[in-house]
């Protein structure tokens, strides 16, 4: 479980986030909606540590990760999988290697159980066989897939996911939150997803926040969404005619 | 200025803390041994060559007189092929060959959020990215300038016996005349000061990159820029210490 209290963030003058609390839980997904600039990805990279909070602390199973010097945060962060918004996957690398690379860091697995690993997350994420290409000859969702194989690969217990669907046909993108779900309640793994994608919303988001103008706007989970009467919330998820439709038929 | 030192001591202080596993590190190092060395050979190789060649033939040009022994034109080209030529072209070449892919390297990895990958696994990313790099910095630019040298004084002997200005009997006899060790000495420290500067600075710039593909451009031409101008700076004063 992870615990975020009071954060707030600021840029210069700029206020991008103002008093966070959420409580995101194991076996979840945990989706972070709002449209572009109101945050998000700030409090997902407050969250895992890529940016320090102005003020606030995050909590990891009860331990303060925000007061952690590097030291400290180690333990925590090898126990951390993220997918980037464009994967990160290291260009110099194959694909197994992208995989083992933590393996080959923090763990004494021999060769033979590291390449084992790398196959069981290759074929968790259905890219069987795909070992040796580098990410330059992947597409974006095999890039994103493999991103997911990495990111497990430590058997995380905490997974973050940004953007997951960005750059996606439709049907990749369903593909990738199937996935995202299945890891989840595989792994019972607290899932937190950054996300503007409606059928994300509506697919996978079993608790949902909303962030407003660098707020937490609303709370709730997939089936709430569809009945809510916050206004800021309702213009975000039915702003196409289409979602208008879809919500008169509910 | 400050601001900017004050970030390039921690990062460097940073770089070289206890390594989460040495053999990883290792095969780091190798890579870029591999990378850095290996691959300027070609680069080192031709400008020494003809940097050996040209000094001997204006020093042949400017000193031949019936008053001064020929011999003298290899003791000029030694001393300053040595001295000069091969520490500080060599390494301002290698600034350009080197610091820019260094520089470019690390900032693509920081616009593409591969350093933030980095960093959320828990790998200190100083430590991984910039020690491997200033250690090759540190050991193969030395190398690389041992063989600038070589191959100058070779260059030297090629144009002798192109030339007919000198002879080759008159170049190599000189090249044995009056050796004086202090100029290796000095030449090692150059090379092992060049190889720290243009290495650590073009890691500094790539790991502070912000944006995207100008940036990336940017922080390689700085890279390279304050290379050059900080050998520049140190070669004077190894120069004026040590002399």
């Amino acid at each position: 479980m992870i615990e975020v209290k009071d954060i707030n963030k600021t840029f210069g003058n700029n206020e991008v986030l103002k008093d966070i609390n959420a409580t995101f839980k194991a076996g979840k997904n945990n989706l972070i909606i709002g449209s572009s600039g109101s945050g998000k990805t700030t409090l997902l990279k407050c969250i895992v540590g890529l940016h320090e909070p102005t003020s606030g602390d995050v909590f990891y199973d009860g331990e303060n990760f925000t007061k952690m010097h590097f030291e400290g945060r180690v333990p925590v962060r090898k126990q951390i999988g993220m997918l980037f918004q464009n994967s990160a996957l290291f260009d110099s690398m194959n694909v197994e290697q992208n995989i083992i690379f933590p393996l080959n860091l923090f763990t004494n697995m021999s060769r033979a159980e590291k390449h084992e690993r790398a196959d069981f997350c290759l074929e968790r994420v259905n890219l069987t066989g795909k070992n040796k290409l580098y990410p330059t000859e992947l597409s974006g969702g095999m890039k994103k897939r493999v991103g997911i194989a990495r990111a497990i690969s430590m058997q995380p217990k905490y997974l973050f996911v940004d953007e997951p669907n960005s750059g996606l046909d439709p049907k990749t993108a369903i593909l990738i939150d199937e996935l995202i779900n299945e890891i989840t309640q595989d792994f019972k793994t607290t899932t937190v997803v950054v996300t503007h994608d409606m059928n994300s919303v509506m697919g996978i988001g079993d608790h949902i926040i909303f962030l407003h103008d660098g707020q937490k706007w609303w709370e709730g989970n997939n089936h709430e969404i569809a009945h809510s009467d916050n206004k800021e919330l309702n213009s975000f998820v039915f702003a196409s005619p289409f979602m208008q439709a879809a919500r008169e038929k509910l | 200025m400050f601001t900017d030192l004050g970030r390039y001591i921690l990062l460097l202080r940073l770089s070289f803390r206890k390594p989460e596993k040495f053999s990883v590190y290792w095969a780091e190092i190798m890579r870029e041994m591999v990378s850095q060395g290996i691959g300027s050979l070609g680069i080192v190789a031709i400008i020494s060559v003809f940097i050996g060649a040209v000094a001997t033939v204006q020093t042949a040009f400017q000193l031949i007189s019936d008053f001064i022994p020929k011999t003298v034109v290899g003791s000029i080209t030694r001393d300053s092929t040595i001295l000069e030529f091969s520490p500080t072209i060599t390494s301002l070449v290698l600034a350009g060959r080197i610091g820019s892919s260094i520089a470019s390297q690390i900032g693509t990895m920081r616009v593409t959020e591969q350093i933030d990958a980095l960093e959320i696994m828990g790998v200190n990313t100083p430590g991984y990215l910039i020690s491997p790099k200033v250690i090759t910095g540190l050991t193969m630019i030395p190398l690389l300038v041992i063989l600038s040298v070589a191959l100058g004084i070779s260059g030297g002997y090629i144009a002798c016996a192109v030339s007919h200005d000198v002879s080759t009997a008159d170049y190599v006899a000189g090249l044995k005349d009056g050796f004086n060790p202090l100029t290796v000495t000095v030449c090692a420290v150059k090379s092992i000061v060049f190889g720290f500067i243009i290495t650590s600075i073009c890691c500094y710039q790539g790991f502070y990159t912000n944006g995207g593909a100008l940036e990336v451009g940017q922080s390689a031409t700085r890279g390279v820029v304050f290379s050059c101008i900080w050998i520049l700076f140190a070669d004077l004063v190894i120069s004026s210490l040590l002399l």
